[in-house]
């Protein structure tokens, strides 16, 4: 139940309109190791930066789901922030959006 | 007779238990186990891990160098982790926090001197190479109220460290030949984001990666006095920006007598350049973007690793045709490789499928496999006699 509300909540904030299925257990779980190790890669495993600036929700605070999202698709042109639109599904990157925000990427 | 054998067979094993059989260090090496924060010692000529280390920190980024003797290796983690690693007793010797994130090191050329490099607080700090107990702070330039993050960190001949600085667009010198306290040479504007740095093997040119432009920053060690230069100015993302999903790494720049290969930025392509001119001589068509291109120790053959989502593979090429001989795949995620110091095993680590492959580079052969879990970099001890590394 909370997590049915949190994922309309999610919803909700992202501004998406059409209601997008929640990646299946096995992918969140590929998600999750790509956020980590590959993410992590510039932005630290701990999610606490390196070459990237720090994902932790700290530092995300005040940022907006929509802004994220925006980063994770587009990238961010001027920084080595690869777009990852052509790599991961809406509902991937909504749901990473979901865990940076919430707290509960970092390992 | 079968009993008398059998007492000598007892009594040396007996004195094996207690006394521990003398060995060099000079087959050795060391893996990263970045999600444990561990590293497994390995050896290469029964091909097998011999032990392991934990309590490293955070190893995401991880880097070792080799002290002279090669008995220690000193593994640089991210959160500012230094810690001086006993090959033959597997344990940690010692180990200081000396930033808040870091991203990799150098020894000096003598051995006394260990620097690393620091994103936060930007800089490089240098560490007496047997104590541990700082030397020498070198604070990065500022931009706005933070200082430069600094990357490319190589040693150089004559007791020098060469490193950039990312934000700032700068490559300096410290040279520590006349003590503890570095003279430090500055070369600004040498372009935008300088992301990694290589030292030719014979130490004469510092090499840096631009991200935020196209072309590479060269400096003449023979020369300094002549100033950075751009060369290879097409070298980059192009005009339109192509997207990257792992930085190439320049530290495993294969260079073969006559030619430089290079892993071609955001293209799925292998860059030969000539060595002397600096020109591009080919492009060779890969199977996906390039992360590490490193050469066989003869140079015959070169292996690529590749980039999410492509990084399952490596490609040899044969340098004398140009030509890829041969597609492997060793798992999940292909981080990193390391030849054996004459050539005839490569290490090579899928993180991914917590797998650790060894091959004959010859016949491709597999000659053993090892489950390690989320291994990175491989670092074997040859590399604490060759420049730059």
């Amino acid at each position: 139940m909370v997590r049915f509300l949190a994922g309309i909540a999610g919803i909700l904030l992202t501004g998406v309109t059409l209601a997008i299925a929640s990646p299946s257990p096995e992918r969140q779980k590929e998600l999750r190791n790509l956020l980590i190790q590959d993410c992590g890669s510039c932005h630290g495993m701990t999610l606490k930066g390196g070459l990237g600036p720090p994902l932790v929700p700290e530092a995300l605070a005040g940022k907006s789901p929509e802004f994220l999202r925006r980063t994770i698709v587009e990238g961010r042109p001027g920084t080595p922030m690869p777009p990852w639109g052509g790599l991961l599904s809406d509902a991937d990157i909504d749901w990473l959006v979901k865990i940076l925000l919430d707290g509960e990427a970092a390992p | 007779m079968t009993r008398a054998w059998l007492l000598v067979l007892w009594l040396s094993l007996a004195a094996c238990a207690t006394t521990p059989a003398l060995r060099g260090t000079g087959d050795m090496g060391v893996i990263i186990e970045r999600a444990t924060g561990s590293v497994a010692i390995i050896e290469t000529t029964g091909r097998s891990v011999l032990g392991q280390v934990s309590g490293l920190g955070d190893l995401s980024h991880a880097s070792v160098v080799f002290s002279r003797d090669e008995r220690y290796a000193y593994v640089f983690g991210r959160d500012g982790g230094l810690t001086r690693v006993d090959l033959l007793t597997a344990k940690i010797d010692r180990r200081v926090l000396q930033s808040g994130n870091s991203i990799g090191g150098a020894i000096s050329q003598d051995g006394r001197l260990i620097a690393v490099s620091n994103y936060t607080p930007g800089g490089v700090r240098v560490f007496d190479a047997k104590t541990l107990a700082p030397v020498a702070d070198i604070p990065a330039s500022t931009f706005g109220d933070k200082r430069s993050k600094v990357v490319g960190l190589v040693d150089a001949p004559e007791q020098r460290f060469v490193f950039s600085l990312y934000d700032t667009g700068e490559i300096w010198i410290a040279d520590f030949s006349a003590g503890n306290t570095p003279r430090i040479t500055r070369f600004r504007d040498i372009g935008k984001q300088p992301y990694d740095g290589l030292i030719t093997p014979d130490g004469r040119y510092y090499i840096a990666g631009l991200f935020g432009e196209d072309g590479l920053a060269l400096l003449d060690l023979w020369h300094p006095e002549k100033g950075v230069r751009r060369i290879l100015e097409d070298y980059g993302r192009g005009r339109k920006k192509m997207p990257v999903y792992k930085m190439p790494h320049l530290e495993g720049w294969a260079m073969t007598e006559n030619h430089a290969f290079l892993p071609e930025v955001g293209r799925h392509r292998v860059l030969v350049v000539d060595r002397h001119t600096w020109k591009p001589v080919a492009h060779i068509d890969v199977h996906g973007q390039p992360v590490f291109v490193m050469a066989r120790p003869d140079g015959r053959q070169v292996w690529v690793n590749f980039a999410y989502p492509r990084n399952d593979t490596v490609q040899v090429i044969d340098t004398d045709s140009l030509k890829i001989v041969n597609t492997l795949k060793p798992g999940k995620a292909v981080l990193h490789m390391e030849f054996t110091p004459r050539g005839e095993q490569v290490w090579i680590s899928a993180r991914d499928d917590n797998r650790v492959t060894v091959y004959d580079t010859r016949t491709f052969a597999i000659l053993a496999r090892h489950s390690l879990p989320k291994p990175s970099g491989i670092f074997l001890t040859a590399r604490a006699h060759r420049i730059g590394l």
